[in-house]
């Protein structure tokens, strides 16, 4: 166990490295960081007295394991376009991806789960082949066109719910803002976030209702059966428990597509979020605001594999056993 | 010989023709053409598929007007409504963008290039994953494990995610003035490194069987080169599980192109891909105009929907168990 998770651990590790040295060279090679840094009329002297005092002529291993060592401690660099701290921007736009991501990660959950159980025990109800039908639909949806879709519907139409922004925000501690104090904040929040779980909870709901169905046919729901226990027992407290460990898996894994698209979602609704800032960024070939954006997306994909590995471990006593039968 | 000559003209035109009609009557016998037809949906979604394919083929020739000469565009004409709205007329039947862009014709050019990404992003993805997933297989050792640790690390990041992040990178690297003639390039690249890793992993496992079967090493013992052996045998043999995989991957790649596109990473609006015209028509939603975007919107979903039919569809009949 403790092997596995070291070995874990160094991959993690490994993959953050690469991550790092792709954006470094991103940082170092494209374009010329001088040039972004000077004025026009610096002259020859002046930039390679800049370049010696950016280390631009130390060798390409002390150069990186300065980027690393910057890294660790979320120093980016500035922003060329913002002329700002790279780590400040970031503190400032986190909160509000990770309160969309939170909010729609719950949405696909509370709604996914039931949905799914329901379509898994009621195969051939009305209501279920209206939830399939409807299910392959946000499947083929892109998440932009949903967007626009509900803008479209509720802003535009209905008048009913903001469509940019994120209403009114409540400043906790240092940059860390929340829109869940708000009345706005709260109306701002509900788009967005509905955009942005369809796609997973249509996964969700999927998982749920094949595995559903596929441990309705076991032998040990069989014998429950038989022992004349109530429907409502069996489904939820023996059916249910054993669907669970690959919708946490899937959970997991999908928290960090949520952040992948909520790129998406932060455009269309011009939610000032981290994708927001990203996608500015690519426009203007603002690189340090790129670099940071690549390794820190890195670390949230590292750490969510990482913990959905060890979850593993907690939800499927089998995998305990085999595993320190074949360790030790 | 100058006598049978006729003859033989004869019997090599009847034995064509006799092909053909064994060749229609082998099709219409043939399982996957009784599952075809026992499918109205597949053959909905076929048939639309066929239609956008021909009309974004022929584009420059079908379309009503063309969008992108600039003399033939008309400002006074600029956001007429579609023709069943007031003020409507049937010279633009789905109306008019901001510029006077007939929306009919700017779909149907949006189409061609939608499908063109499509088509060759999914070409570039079968072509590294089946190399690299051929040689993985066949080969192994330390380049297997490499690879696929590659693909494993990979797969955990969705792909529009990376292919997001390819852009980024190609363009800022680009110089500014390539950045527009360029795009349609760097998009079909970076959506073709960002499907990869599924086309290795199939082809990866058929190699691995291949390899141990007695032909293979019957081409081996007589001296063939691994090169030919792996191009010659074994690709031809492991194949048909990435055509149907690419029919649905077709359908994804056209839904990241849009996607990079309406977020204006991808496609100039010079050159509209579907999501580009979205993008365009996005502005408008607000003012009322709400034809500039939807239509676009409707007609990529339509063509995702029909092409992921169509991939379900082939998935199911040759390969049920993957259902």
């Amino acid at each position: 166990m403790i092997l596995y998770v070291l070995k874990r651990v160094f991959q993690a590790a490994g993959v953050m490295l690469f991550v790092a040295f792709i954006s470094f060279v991103l940082f170092n090679y494209v374009g010329d960081p001088v040039n972004n840094m000077v004025g026009q009329e610096a002259t020859i002297e002046d930039r390679e007295a800049l370049r010696e005092r950016l280390g631009l002529n130390d060798p390409v291993v002390v150069q990186f394991s300065r980027f690393v060592a910057h890294a660790l401690e979320g120093h980016f660099g500035i922003s060329y376009r913002l002329q700002r701290p790279v780590k400040d921007l970031i503190a400032e736009r986190l909160p509000a991806t990770l309160e969309l991501v939170f909010t729609s990660a719950i949405l696909a959950l509370a709604l996914g789960i039931p949905l799914g159980i329901y379509t898994g025990l009621h195969r051939d109800t009305w209501l279920s082949r209206l939830i399939l039908s409807s299910s392959l639909a946000g499947v083929s949806l892109p998440t932009f066109v949903i967007g626009i879709l509900l803008i479209y519907v509720f802003s535009v139409s209905l008048n009913l719910l903001p469509s940019y922004g994120r209403g009114e925000v409540v400043k906790i501690t240092g940059s860390w803002t929340t829109g869940f104090l708000t009345a706005s904040g709260w109306k701002a929040i509900i788009l967005p976030s509905i955009t942005l779980c369809l796609y997973q909870l249509t996964l969700i709901l999927r998982i749920v209702r094949s595995e559903m169905m596929e441990v309705l046919l076991t032998d040990y729901i069989k014998f429950a059966r038989a022992r004349g226990l109530t429907d409502r027992a069996i489904n939820f407290g023996h059916a249910l428990k054993n669907t669970l460990v690959p919708v946490i898996t899937v959970t997991g894994l999908q928290i960090g597509s949520l952040i992948a698209f909520s790129i998406i979602t932060e455009t269309v609704f011009q939610w000032p979020g981290m994708g927001f800032l990203f996608i500015q960024a690519v426009h203007f070939a603002d690189v340090p605001i790129m670099a940071a954006y690549m390794v820190l997306v890195a670390l949230f994909f590292v750490i969510i594999n990482l913990i959905v590995d060890l979850l593993y471990f907690v939800v499927d006593p089998r995998l305990r056993i085999e595993r320190t039968v074949t360790i030790g | 010989m100058v006598e049978r000559g006729p003859n033989m003209t004869i019997n090599s035109t009847s034995g064509r023709k006799g092909g053909f009609g064994h060749w229609v009557r082998q099709v219409a016998d043939h399982d996957v053409f009784y599952s075809f037809t026992r499918s109205p949906v597949t053959m909905l979604a076929a048939f639309t598929t066929f239609v956008i394919v021909f009309a974004s083929i022929f584009a420059p020739w079908l379309t009503p007007h063309d969008p992108f000469n600039p003399a033939s565009l008309d400002l006074m004409e600029a956001f007429t409504p579609p023709v069943w709205l007031e003020d409507g007329t049937w010279k633009y039947p789905l109306g008019t963008d901001d510029q006077g862009r007939d929306i009919l014709s700017t779909i149907m050019f949006g189409n061609r290039i939608s499908l063109i990404v499509g088509f060759f992003a999914v070409l570039l993805s079968m072509l590294i994953g089946i190399t690299l997933g051929t040689v993985s297989g066949y080969v192994g050792g330390w380049f297997d494990v490499v690879t696929m640790r590659l693909a494993d690390a990979q797969l955990t990041v969705p792909p529009i995610l990376i292919a997001l992040l390819v852009d980024g990178v190609a363009r800022t690297t680009l110089p500014r003035e390539l950045q527009e003639e360029m795009a349609i390039y760097v998009l079909i690249f970076s959506i073709g490194i960002a499907a990869w890793p599924q086309y290795a992993r199939v082809t990866r496992s058929g190699a691995m069987v291949e390899r141990n079967k007695e032909y293979i090493a019957a081409a081996r013992i007589i001296g063939i080169h691994p090169v030919r052996i792996m191009l010659g045998h074994i690709v031809p043999n492991v194949m048909g599980p990435t055509l149907v995989m690419a029919t649905i991957g077709v359908a994804l790649a056209i839904i990241i192109e849009a996607t990079l596109s309406f977020l204006g990473v991808g496609v100039p609006p010079t050159t509209p891909s579907l999501g580009t015209l979205i993008r365009i028509g996005n502005d408008f939603l607000f003012s009322g105009e709400w034809w500039i975007t939807i239509f676009p919107a409707v007609a990529l979903v339509v063509l995702v929907l029909s092409v992921n039919l169509i991939g379900d569809w082939l998935r199911d009949t040759f390969n049920p168990k993957l259902r």
